[in-house]
C-alpha cells in the first residue's frame, strides 16, 4: 500500500525525517518495502505567482509573454515567463517554477530562451507537476488577488513534492489498509500525537432516509449495508489538493464524487461506491446471491459469468454489480450527476477473495474487502465522505442513514496476565508501559490482580481474540528488537542425525570422493519419460503421481526415478560442458499407490557416467565409462557402507539388454545397474552411457548400525591361484559360488583377479583366474593339506564345462 | 717389530682413506690383510717370538689388523653411499608434470553442502534432525496450522494439489484424496513436520527439520521447488528471546562471528508473536555503505538482509497436535511454550555465495556444480 509521507504526517508528525519514520513503522510490523520520491524536487524553486500582464509574443502566434509577480521570491522584480497555454490570464495567481527546479519527469529548468525571448521559468499544470491528469492549460491557484501572496512557497498551498511509502500490511491487520490506520501505528510506536480521528464530526444523521430503499437478501455474505443519499451534486475536477493526494498515493483522478470515495477508502481503509440515484432504477437496491450461470455485463466491458457464490447488488431493472468486486455502467457517476446514493458496506472477506479470483478482477477495494473489514467502518466512512462531498462537490446531505443487516456487538476483553507476557517474550515490560502501549493501539485497559483488563477496539476484533495476541501487541511495539539474546536451557535436548541420516551422507560423500559432481534435479518430470524410457505399458515406474494443477506439462507429474533427471542432466552438460559427464543425485521419487489411494515416496540414490571417468592422462588411456565402470562405484559406494550386495542379470526396459543387472541386498531388489539402451541414449543425445539407482532407504536399512570388533586370525593364510577355462555363458558369481561350496569352511576367500578371453581357450569359453586363500583355525596350512580341497574345487567347477589351464 | 706394526697400520690408514671406488679398495683389502701380506703375515708369525715379545706384538698386530678392516667396511659403506647418491642425482622427474592416473575431484551440490552446513549447527545447539513427506494433507499442511480455511496459500494458485491416479485414465486431473477423502498436496512449506514430531514425541522436543518443499512461482527469485530447514523447540518455557539468541548463533555461524539479528514484527498463521529475522549485511558490515561511500548492493543500503520468518508456536498450534501412543496426553499450551522458524536453504546460499538466479541451482551446470562443495 502506497502513504504519501505528507498525508501521513497531517495525522501523525513525529519530530523524524522520512528515515526515522521508516524505521518506526518497519520495527513495529508495517514494514516499509520501499520509498520513493514523488512530485517535484529542489521545491523551494517553485513559488506562487500573480500574473501582472499578458503580451503577445513577437515571434510565436500561440505563446504569450507574461510578466509575473514572484514576490519575495525575486529580488529584481517581476519575471518574463513565456507561457503556451490558452487560459493564461492577468490577475491569476499560478504555480511557477524558477530556474534551477526539477519537474517530475526529471527535466531540470534553467533560463531559456523562446524563440527570441527569454523565459524566467514556467507557468505549470497539474499534469507537469504530477498533481492531476488536466489537460486544460496551466493550474490557476485563484482568479483574483486575494488570499494567495506571490512569491508563496508552491508548497506550503498544494502538495507538490512527498516522499511515498510502500507498505507491506500483513493479512491480519485490515486495520491498516488507510492513512489513518497507519498514523495510529506511527503513533503507537513514537509517541508522537495521533490527530482526531477524521470521521467524529459527522454531518450526517441516524434513521429512515427518504427516497432510497436496500434490501440485503444474504446477510450471511453481506455484514452491514449503509446508504446516503446526496442532492444538488455539482460533477467537476476535485480541488488541487485532493487530485494530488490521490496522484502521491498511485490513482488517478476522474471527478469529485469518484476522488472522495477513493480518497475516503485512502484514509479509511473502507470502500465506498456512489450510485447516481437517479439511474437506480426504483430508488431501491437488492442485495442477493447471483443464479448459477447469470450473466453481468462489468464495468470494463466483459461479460461476466457468476455462480451462487457471486453476491449482486441490482436495482428495479437488474444487476447493477458485482458486490465489493466491480461496479457497473448503468448507474455510474457521470457528468450530468446532481443526486447521489453513497454506498457503504461491509462483505464477507473470504467471499470476495473467491469472486474476485475466480473472476480475475482485483481492485483496490476488492484487496480491501477480502482482508475481512469491520462493520463500524462503514459509518467511519460515510462521515469523511459527506463532510468532502459538502465541502468538494457543493452536496446537500439528506437526513437519515439506510443501516441495514447489522446488529453491533459488544467488545471483546481479555486478561493480560503480567507475569505470561515474561513468559512468552523472556524479559518483563512494567504494566504500566502495557497499558501505555495498548491505549495508543486504541485498547483501553483496566488494571486486575494478576494484569490487566484489556478491550479490544471493533477494528481489532478479528485480529486479537486472546491473551497471546495481546502480548504480540505489547512486544512488537515495546520492540522485539530489544529483546536480550539468551538460548533454551535445553533440557533433555541431545543434538544427533538418524544412522539413515548418516548413511545418506556417507553414501554421497563415497560418489563425490571418486569424483563425482552432485546434481538437484526437478522433482517434477514429463509423463512422455515413461515413453522415452520404453517402459512397457504394465511397468512399475509407469505409476506416476500427476498433479492437478502443474506448471506445464513437461512438469505434470512427479519423478518416479531419478534416471530422467540425471538423464537431462548429463545432456546439458554434453550440450555445454564436452562429452565426459560423471554424475549423481540423492532425492525423492515418487509412485502412485493403487488408484484413488495416494502416494509412496522414499530416497533414493543414483549415478549417471558418459564418456572419460578421468581428465586425459600423460600416462595411458582414462578408463571409459561403461558397465563396469558404473559397477565399480556402485561397489565403493555399498561396500563404504558396509552393506552385503549382490548383483544379477535382469533386462531393464531402459538398459543394454546384455549389460543391464539388478541389484541385490539379500533377495531385495534395490535397483538396477547397466549400459543405457542405446536408442535411450540417444534420446537424451548421449553416446555411452551407464548408471544405476538405488533405493538409498533399502540400503540404509542394510547397513550395520554398530560393528563389533572381530579379533585377528591368529595364523596366516595360504594363497593360492587357480586358472579354468569355463563356458562364456558361465557367470563369474557362478563360478565363485561353486567354488565356495566346494571348499568349505577352510577356503576363507576366493575372487576373479583375471579374465582373458581368446584363440588359446577355444570359442565360446574364456579363462578366469582365481585367486583362493585358505584359512584353518590353529594351525598353518601347506599345499599338502589343501591339496585335497583343491582337488574337490577342480572337480566342482569341471562340473560346470571348466577345464583346469595348465 | 711394534715399530712396523705401527707403521703399516699408518700407511694402510691412509692408503684406505684415499681409496676410489670399490675395486680398488678390494685390491687394497688383499694387499694389506691378503694372507701374503706382511701385516697378517707377522701374526702367523708370533708364535716364533720370544715369549716375552709374544704378548705384545701379537696385540698390537691383532688391533692393527681390526682397525684396518673396520676402516675397509666404513671406507666401503662411504663408497656405496656415494655411489647411490650419484646414481639419485642422475634420476631425475619432471615433478611439475600431473599426478598418474588423475584422480577426478567431485563435489556435493551447493544445497547439500548449505543443508549439511545448517544441520550441524543445529545440532551444535542440541536440535534433532528430522524429516517427512513431501506429499502432504491439506490437515498437516494448513488446517493444523491454524490457516483459516479461506486462507489464500491454500488456492491452486499457491498450492501444488494431486490429481486423481487411476488406471484407466492416468491424466484424469480429479482431485487426489488419501484415505480419509482428504485432498494432498505437495507440502509448502517443512512446517507440516512441526505438527507430526509432537504427534511423536512428548515435549522437550529441540527438532530441526530440512526438506524440499513446493509452490508454483517460477522466475529469477523464485524456483517452483526449494528447500527449507524448520527449526521447533518445545519445552516449558522457552522464550522469543530464547529464539533470538538461537538464530543469532546461526547468523554468526553462517554469515560471521560480527553480525547481528534483528527481530521484526510480522504475520505469520501458525507463530504468535510472530517475527521476520534479519542479519546485519556481511558485505558491508551493517553500514549500509561501502568503503567507497556506494550504496551497498546487498542489503541495498539498509544494512540488513531478511533471512526467514520465526516466532512463539501458536498456542492454539498445540491443539491441533493429536494424541498418540508415543505421545499422550498431548501438548498443552498452558504447559509448554516454544518457538519456531522457517528458513530457506537457496536464500541463504543465495546471500552468502552471491548467487544471481535461483534457477542456477537447477539448472546443474557442471560450471556451477565445481564451483561449491
Amino acid at each position: 500500500m502506497k502513504v504519501p509521507l505528507e498525508w501521513l504526517r497531517e495525522h501523525c508528525d513525529p519530530a523524524l525525517d522520512v528515515h526515522g519514520i521508516e524505521q518506526s513503522l518497519t520495527m513495529s510490523g508495517t514494514k516499509v518495502e520501499a520509498m520513493h520520491h514523488h512530485g517535484v524536487s529542489e521545491v523551494q524553486r517553485f513559488v506562487v505567482g500573480r500574473v501582472l500582464e499578458l503580451r503577445a509574443h513577437p515571434n510565436a502566434d500561440r505563446l504569450s509573454v507574461c510578466t509575473v509577480d514572484l514576490g519575495r521570491a525575486a529580488d529584481d522584480g517581476p519575471a518574463t515567463i513565456v507561457c503556451g497555454a490558452p487560459n493564461v490570464a492577468p490577475g491569476q495567481a499560478v504555480a511557477v517554477a524558477r530556474p534551477g527546479g526539477i519537474l517530475p519527469d526529471g527535466t531540470a529548468l534553467s533560463l531559456r530562451t523562446l524563440r527570441g525571448v527569454p523565459s524566467e521559468g514556467m507557468i505549470l499544470a497539474e499534469r507537469e507537476l504530477d498533481i492531476g491528469t488536466g489537460e486544460e492549460g496551466i493550474l490557476v491557484l485563484d482568479e483574483q488577488p486575494g488570499a494567495l501572496a506571490p512569491g508563496t512557497p508552491l508548497a506550503d498551498v498544494l502538495p507538490i513534492a512527498t516522499e511515498v511509502l510502500e507498505l507491506e500490511i500483513t493479512p491480519n491487520r485490515p486495520d491498516c489498509l488507510g492513512v489513518y490506520g497507519v498514523a495510529r501505528e506511527l503513533h503507537a510506536a513514537t509517541g508522537a500525537p495521533l490527530s482526531e480521528a477524521p470521521w467524529l464530526k459527522d454531518p450526517g444523521s441516524a434513521g429512515a432516509l427518504q427516497g432510497a430503499e436496500v434490501r440485503v437478501e444474504c446477510p450471511d455474505l453481506c455484514r452491514r449495508f449503509t446508504a446516503r443519499a446526496f442532492e444538488h451534486v455539482e460533477i467537476r475536477p476535485s480541488p488541487a489538493w485532493l487530485k494530488a493526494r490521490l496522484m502521491a498515493a498511485g490513482q488517478r483522478p476522474i471527478n469529485n464524487v469518484v476522488d472522495i470515495t477513493n480518497y475516503v477508502m485512502l484514509l479509511t481503509g473502507q470502500p465506498l461506491h456512489a450510485f447516481d440515484l437517479d439511474r437506480v432504477e426504483g430508488a431501491r437496491l437488492t442485495v442477493r446471491r447471483a443464479a448459477e450461470g447469470e450473466q453481468l455485463i462489468t464495468l470494463d466491458g466483459q461479460t461476466r459469468a457468476l455462480d451462487s457464490q457471486t453476491v449482486l447488488i441490482e436495482d428495479a431493472e437488474g444487476p447493477t454489480s458485482i458486490a465489493g468486486v466491480m461496479g457497473g455502467e448503468r448507474s455510474e457517476i457521470e457528468r450530468g450527476t446532481t443526486r447521489v446514493l453513497l454506498e457503504v458496506a461491509t462483505w464477507s472477506g473470504p467471499n470476495i477473495h473467491r469472486t474476485s479470483s475466480m473472476l480475475g478482477l482485483r481492485s483496490e477495494a476488492s484487496a480491501r474487502f477480502e482482508k475481512g473489514l469491520q462493520p463500524e467502518q462503514c459509518m467511519h466512512a460515510q462521515a469523511v465522505a459527506a463532510q468532502l462531498l459538502e465541502s468538494c462537490a457543493g452536496a446537500e446531505l439528506l437526513p437519515g442513514t439506510i443501516d441495514v443487516a447489522w446488529t453491533p456487538v459488544a467488545p471483546r476483553t481479555l486478561l493480560l496476565r503480567e507475569a505470561r507476557v515474561r513468559a512468552i517474550l523472556g524479559v518483563p515490560v512494567p504494566r504500566e508501559r502495557q497499558a501505555a502501549i495498548l491505549g495508543a493501539l486504541d485498547f483501553q485497559s483496566q488494571p486486575e490482580p494478576e494484569g490487566l483488563r484489556v478491550t479490544v477496539p471493533a477494528l481489532r476484533r478479528e485480529d486479537v481474540t486472546r491473551e497471546i495476541d495481546l502480548i504480540e501487541e505489547v512486544a512488537r511495539i515495546d520492540g522485539v528488537d530489544r529483546l536480550p539474546a539468551t538460548l533454551p536451557a535445553r533440557r533433555g535436548a541431545a543434538g544427533r542425525l538418524t544412522h539413515h541420516q548418516r548413511v545418506r551422507r556417507a553414501a554421497e560423500d563415497a560418489l563425490a570422493q571418486r569424483g563425482l559432481h552432485e546434481i538437484a534435479g526437478w522433482s517434477f518430470t514429463d509423463p512422455a519419460l515413461a515413453d522415452r524410457l520404453r517402459l512397457p505399458r504394465e511397468h512399475q515406474m509407469r505409476r506416476m503421481v500427476p498433479l492437478e494443477n502443474p506448471l506445464s506439462e513437461a512438469h505434470s507429474v512427479l519423478r518416479p526415478t531419478l534416471l530422467g533427471s540425471l538423464l537431462d542432466a548429463a545432456r546439458h552438460n554434453v550440450a555445454h560442458n564436452g562429452p565426459d559427464v560423471a554424475i549423481f543425485e540423492s532425492g525423492t521419487v515418487f509412485r502412485a499407490r493403487a488408484e484413488g489411494q495416494g502416494a509412496d515416496e522414499h530416497q533414493a540414490l543414483g549415478a549417471l557416467l558418459t564418456g572419460a571417468l578421468q581428465p586425459r592422462s600423460w600416462r595411458g588411456a582414462p578408463v571409459e565409462a561403461d558397465f563396469f565402470a558404473a559397477k565399480g562405484l556402485l561397489a565403493a559406494l555399498l561396500d563404504s557402507l558396509r552393506v552385503s550386495w549382490a548383483v544379477k542379470p535382469n533386462e531393464w526396459p531402459f538398459l543394454h539388454p546384455g549389460r543391464s543387472a539388478a541389484v541385490l541386498i539379500g533377495e531385495r531388489q534395490i535397483g538396477f545397474l547397466g549400459e543405457l539402451h542405446p536408442l535411450v541414449a540417444r534420446t537424451w543425445d548421449l553416446e555411452r552411457a551407464a548408471s544405476f539407482v538405488i533405493n538409498l532407504e533399502e540400503a540404509a536399512a542394510a547397513s550395520p548400525e554398530a560393528v563389533l570388533f572381530e579379533p585377528f586370525p591368529a595364523v596366516p593364510p595360504l594363497r593360492q591361484d587357480l586358472a579354468v577355462t569355463m563356458p562364456q555363458s558361465v557367470p563369474a558369481e557362478q563360478v565363485l559360488a561353486r567354488a565356495r561350496e566346494a571348499g568349505g569352511e577352510i577356503l576363507e576367500a576366493v575372487s576373479v583377479f583375471d579374465v582373458y578371453e581368446g584363440t588359446q581357450v577355444g570359442a565360446g569359453r574364456r579363462s578366469l583366474a582365481l585367486a583362493l586363500s585358505f584359512r584353518a583355525p590353529g594351525r598353518t596350512l601347506t599345499d599338502e593339506d589343501v591339496a585335497p580341497v583343491r582337488e574337490r574345487i577342480v572337480a566342482a567347477l569341471g562340473e560346470l564345462g571348466g577345464e583346469l589351464r595348465g | 717389530m711394534i715399530e712396523r706394526i705401527q707403521q703399516l697400520r699408518q700407511e694402510g690408514e691412509a692408503q684406505i682413506a684415499g681409496a676410489r671406488g670399490a675395486q680398488e679398495l678390494g685390491e687394497l683389502r688383499v694387499r694389506l690383510l691378503g694372507r701374503k701380506a706382511e701385516l697378517p703375515r707377522m701374526l702367523r708369525g708370533v708364535a716364533a717370538l720370544e715369549p716375552s715379545e709374544r704378548a705384545a706384538v701379537g696385540q698390537a698386530a691383532n688391533q692393527a689388523r681390526q682397525a684396518l678392516e673396520e676402516l675397509i667396511e666404513a671406507r666401503a659403506a662411504r663408497l656405496a653411499e656415494e655411489e647411490l647418491d650419484s646414481s639419485l642425482q642422475a634420476d631425475v622427474l619432471d615433478v611439475t608434470l600431473p599426478g598418474a592416473p588423475p584422480q577426478p575431484v567431485g563435489r556435493l551440490h551447493l544445497l547439500t553442502v548449505m543443508r549439511r552446513e545448517l544441520e550441524d549447527i543445529f545440532l551444535g545447539l542440541g536440535f534433532t534432525v528430522m524429516e517427512g513427506p513431501e506429499v502432504e494433507t491439506v490437515h498437516y499442511n494448513f488446517d493444523a496450522l491454524n490457516h483459516s480455511p479461506t486462507h489464500p496459500a491454500r488456492a491452486r494458485r499457491d498450492t501444488f494439489y494431486l490429481a486423481y491416479y487411476g488406471q484407466e485414465d492416468e491424466r484424469a486431473r480429479r482431485p487426489q484424496a488419501a484415505a480419509g477423502g482428504e485432498e494432498l498436496l505437495l507440502r509448502t512449506h517443512t512446517s507440516p513436520m512441526q505438527i507430526r514430531a509432537m504427534e511423536n514425541h512428548p515435549p522437550p522436543l529441540y527438532v530441526v527439520i530440512p526438506g524440499r518443499v513446493y509452490r508454483p512461482d517460477s522466475d529469477a527469485t523464485h524456483t517452483p521447488q526449494f528447500h527449507q530447514i524448520e527449526g521447533l523447540a518445545v519445552d516449558e518455557d522457552i522464550t522469543l528471546a530464547d529464539l533470538k539468541g538461537t538464530l543469532l548463533e546461526f547468523a554468526r555461524a553462517v554469515f560471521g562471528a560480527e553480525r547481528e539479528v534483528r527481530l521484526r514484527p510480522h504475520f505469520f498463521p501458525f507463530t504468535e508473536p510472530s517475527v521476520e529475522v534479519d542479519v546485519s549485511c556481511f558485505q558491508c558490515g551493517g553500514s549500509g555503505f561501502l568503503g567507497d561511500g556506494a550504496r551497498c548492493p546487498l542489503c541495498k543500503g539498509e544494512g540488513w538482509l531478511e533471512v526467514l520468518g520465526a516466532g512463539e508456536v501458536d498456542p492454539a498450534i498445540y491443539s491441533y497436535v493429536a494424541t498418540s501412543d508415543r505421545n499422550a496426553p498431548g501438548y498443552d499450551p498452558e504447559k509448554v511454550q516454544g518457538f519456531a522458524w522457517g528458513l530457506g536453504v537457496e536464500r541463504i546460499a543465495m546471500l552468502r555465495h552471491g548467487i544471481p538466479d535461483l534457477r542456477l541451482y537447477y539448472e546443474n551446470d557442471l560450471r556451477f556444480l565445481e564451483q561449491f562443495g
